[in-house]
């Protein structure tokens, strides 16, 4: 067990947790932040989805000992009131059925549009492939993630 | 009858235009109305992801006639009598089932208020008009909205009977609706089982045997416990007595450990040394196979069906052909993971979580902890996916089962690979199909034979029976120590990709165009039918190919496309799919997907796309890529690393839904876009590659056929 201080959605947190504890549950037990999803804890599923200083990573791989002064973000923290271009696009294109892969994609595809603002089809199908949506909701992910791109 | 208020569950369809009430007036158990009119509705069934939570209250709210921006919807507990109604999500009989109730609700909330009016007032309920949300003379100056006259409605008794719309005069139903919950979700609020919180509450993680025919002996139990993190360890038995369906398990003796941390709980799991014990022989996929080969012709006959006489037309036929079909064992992988929260005391059990069958769940929580149902209480939480799986009450009784002898609240979480190697899976299954053809290329003779393990695949009173002279059907099973359950679509999903595929086979053998081929059948059945009663409607079947025939341009040359044809009618609606497949890049490619659907009255058009367009995905990626196997009774798959769902990339780049308009009440959606997709799939990939497919999963299995044509 240790101390670790973290900075979640612009927050200052500070956890006690084995240095191993992925993010994931440091998250999820700790914080109570349950927006971040577990799938697979292998990371390929992609429903743990988070951004550390601005990249996507698997939070199920990422142990708690490796974030020190790294800036994390949540689905929770990625709009302060739900209106980020991907959001809205996807309340716009209705895309979620059962929700629990949304949290994942919405933070996988806001971080494609970061680094790539207009992203082809076969450019969001390869940044996309690690999202695994078992309901089937890809053909209104990739309209989705295309309105937010147009969106200036 | 209340909804439960941890959550934040009031849920605005979408930013009320009302204030927030200060007082709420309960009308009955689907309806309360605020003082400011704002309007909540309770959402009986559980939710899937097939959305009927927004469906569900948008037939309420139509016949209490109140405008759907000024409606709140919360999700209800498990209480039949308040509802009118049982609560499941199964069998895409949610919109079916509750057709009736929900209307009733919705005009027996109208009438009360239009009592009150009446009463307040002093005229008959024949001089008021009720629309949205607000109350008029008809021949007068006076109006009242809702939520004035609430006050007064509650407790006014309805007559029996009560008038309810026609389909013509609809505003709601019909119409397309966001999903209720969609803010929620994409702001990442707890919604799922997994994420619930009660304080004081221990988190809990079970072992089951790592093989089928095993039962847990002992375990390490001292060491377990003195582990960072474990406040306990110890076995559960979830056995009850006369367990109902729901109830299957493979594994009634788990070794629970309950500690503070998820993540204390994975370790603790990792350390765990285990005497397991061996009940009954462990099996394998080889053996799987030959034991299908073998009980296809020996197995026992659970259903069939005859009509003339088969084999001797196939010994007369001028042309025969034969086709085996075959699909492995597979999990179900719900998004979420098998959990459930329980807090059982001596007395009571308060139970809450992801489950498709609350009343099932309570029943056998009665049993399993001896307590009479009045003194439980189910809760649905929202559901990271069902397909089936939570149709099974397992999960929720090893719940109470672990609150039970820690005497403490108790969230228990499977891991993804507890979750795919517990069972409950979708049966494997081997079906042989044989037509017969005259020499002006009819079908004259048509059989199936279909053996499963355990349950057989076939439906002997399905297409093709009533639309074939000659015809036999046999539904087999054999025996299995995995365990199985219902798979979205069950039996359906493998058959129509069976049929579908094999009657394209056939229509080519004929000469013919594979839809012209299928309606000149449903002609014979609908004008002509053979034998007994069949179990469809051939008018509405032919329907929805003709709807995707026009709508696809079928027929019409699309240069580099490739296409596959396929319907079924399943859980009472029908679907026909078009595909079409491009090569690129010498790998089959979907470009479009094309589905017509006749399920009656559609009741929100945007949640009814979308769930038929999960269906095509589903039924693509399971046909495609997705198989358990077996060696010393273990699924060799435990993650997704080895178990293959389809992704992103391998998903059609289009899917398009129309809908046959009709006023015939509706039914199900949630399982019968699933079933034609393997097929059109395979008959769409045959045109593109020249390769016929009969073997799931279609993108590693050897699609090996030995060819039998006589003619």
């Amino acid at each position: 067990m240790a101390t670790y201080d973290l900075k979640i959605n612009g927050k200052k947190q500070q956890v006690d947790a084995a240095p191993d504890t992925p993010v994931l549950w440091v998250l999820r037990d700790h914080l109570k932040l349950v927006g971040t999803k577990y799938g697979c804890g292998v990371a390929m599923c992609g429903a743990c989805t988070i951004h550390l200083d601005g990249e996507a990573v698997r939070a199920c791989q990422v142990q708690v000992s490796t974030v020190n002064g790294k800036s994390i973000t949540t689905i929770e923290g990625l709009s302060e009131n739900g209106d980020h271009p991907v959001q809205k696009a996807w309340l716009e294109h209705d895309v979620a059925q059962c929700g629990y892969c949304q949290p994942g994609q919405i933070m996988n595809a806001a971080a494609l549009l970061e680094r790539n603002p207009n992203p082809s089809d076969e450019e969001i199908a390869e940044a996309m492939n690690g999202n695994i949506c078992r309901c089937g909701t890809y053909t209104r992910i990739k309209q989705a993630i295309k309105t937010a791109a147009a969106t200036p | 009858m209340i909804g439960f208020s941890w959550f934040t569950r009031c849920t605005p369809a979408s930013e009320p235009k009302i204030a927030i009430p200060s007082e709420w007036f309960d009308i009955n158990g689907y309806i309360k109305i605020g003082d400011t009119g704002l309007v909540t509705i309770f959402s009986p069934n559980p939710e899937i992801g097939q959305n009927v939570m927004t469906s569900m209250p948008m037939v309420v709210a139509e016949e209490l006639d109140v405008k759907w921006e000024n409606v709140v919807v919360e999700q209800g507990a498990l209480d039949e009598d308040a509802f009118k109604n049982p609560q499941f999500a199964g069998g895409s009989l949610s919109i079916m089932l509750g057709w009736d109730a929900l209307r009733m609700a919705g005009a027996a909330g109208k009438r009360m208020l239009l009592e009150a009016t009446a009463r307040e007032w002093g005229v008959e309920i024949s001089d008021l008009t009720a629309s949205e949300g607000v109350i008029t003379e008809k021949n007068g100056e006076r109006s009242i909205g809702y939520g004035e006259i609430a006050s007064k409605a509650v407790g006014i008794e309805v007559p029996e009977e009560l008038e309810l719309k026609e389909p013509k005069d609809y505003k709601l139903i019909g119409t397309y609706q966001k999903n209720v919950e969609g803010p929620k979700i994409v702001t990442g609020k707890p919604l799922f089982g997994l994420d619930f919180e009660r304080e004081g509450m221990l988190l809990a993680m079970i072992q089951h045997p790592p093989a089928f025919g095993m039962k847990v002996k002992d375990f390490n139990q001292e060491e377990i416990k003195a582990m960072e993190g474990v406040k306990d360890a110890f076995i559960i038995d979830t056995t009850t007595d006369e367990p109902e369906w729901s109830e299957v398990n493979a594994f009634h003796n788990l070794i629970a450990i309950v500690g503070e941390s998820t993540w204390e709980l994975m370790k603790a799991k990792k350390a765990l040394k285990v005497n397991w014990e061996t009940e009954s022989e462990p099996e394998n996929s080889e053996m799987h196979a030959e034991r299908l080969r073998r009980d296809i012709e020996k197995g026992n006959v659970e259903e069939s069906r005859n009509d003339g006489e088969a084999e001797a037309a196939f010994a007369k036929a001028a042309k025969v052909i034969e086709r085996s079909y075959s699909a492995p064992f597979m999990a179900h992988n719900t998004m979420e993971p098998m959990n459930f929260f329980a807090h059982v005391t001596e007395n009571s059990a308060e139970l809450i979580g992801p489950t498709q069958t609350p009343k099932a769940l309570e029943d056998a929580a009665s049993k399993l902890l001896g307590l009479p149902v009045e003194n439980i209480s189910v809760n649905m939480t929202r559901m990271g996916g069902g397909f089936g799986r939570r149709l099974y009450v397992h999960f929720g009784l090893e719940a109470a089962a672990i609150s039970k002898k820690m005497g403490a609240p108790i969230k228990m979480i499977y891991t993804r690979e507890d979750d795919m190697t517990q069972g409950t899976y979708r049966p494997a299954y081997l079906s042989t199909y044989k037509a017969g053809l005259d020499e002006n290329n009819n079908l004259v003779a048509f059989s199936v034979k279909g053996v499963g393990l355990p349950e057989g695949p076939v439906f002997p009173k399905r297409f093709p029976a009533g639309a074939v002279e000659n015809y036999s059907a046999v539904k087999l099973g054999s025996p299995t120590n995995i365990s199985t359950g219902a798979w979205r679509a069950p039996r359906s999903h493998f058959t129509a990709g069976a049929e579908q595929s094999f009657l394209d086979e056939v229509a080519e053998l004929a000469g013919k165009d594979p839809i012209d081929f299928r309606l000149e059948l449903f002609d014979r059945a609908k004008n002509n039918p053979v034998g007994e009663e069949h179990d469809y409607d051939a008018e509405r079947y032919a329907g929805v190919l003709k709807l995707v025939k026009e709508k696809s341009h079928w027929g019409t040359d699309m240069p580099g496309i490739s296409r596959g044809v396929a319907a079924y009618f399943c859980h009472n609606s029908y679907v026909a799919q078009v595909f079409d497949i491009a090569m690129e890049a010498g790998q089959p490619k979907v470009k479009k997907v094309w589905c017509a659907v006749d399920c009656g009255i559609v009741v929100n058009r945007e949640g009814a796309i979308n769930i038929i367009e999960g269906g095509v995905v589903d039924g693509i990626g399971h046909a495609m890529y997705s198989e358990l196997k077996f060696q010393n009774g273990s699924s060799v798959h435990n993650n997704f690393n080895t178990y293959q769902l389809i992704r992103h990339n391998q998903s059609p780049e289009e899917i398009e839904v129309f809908f046959v308009e009709n006023e015939i009440s509706p039914t199900g959606l949630g399982e019968p876009g699933l079933p034609p997709a393997g097929g059109a799939l395979a008959n769409a990939l045959y045109q593109a590659t020249g390769q016929r497919y009969y073997h799931a999963p279609f993108s590693t299995a050897d699609q090996g056929q030995e060819r039998i044509e006589i003619g």
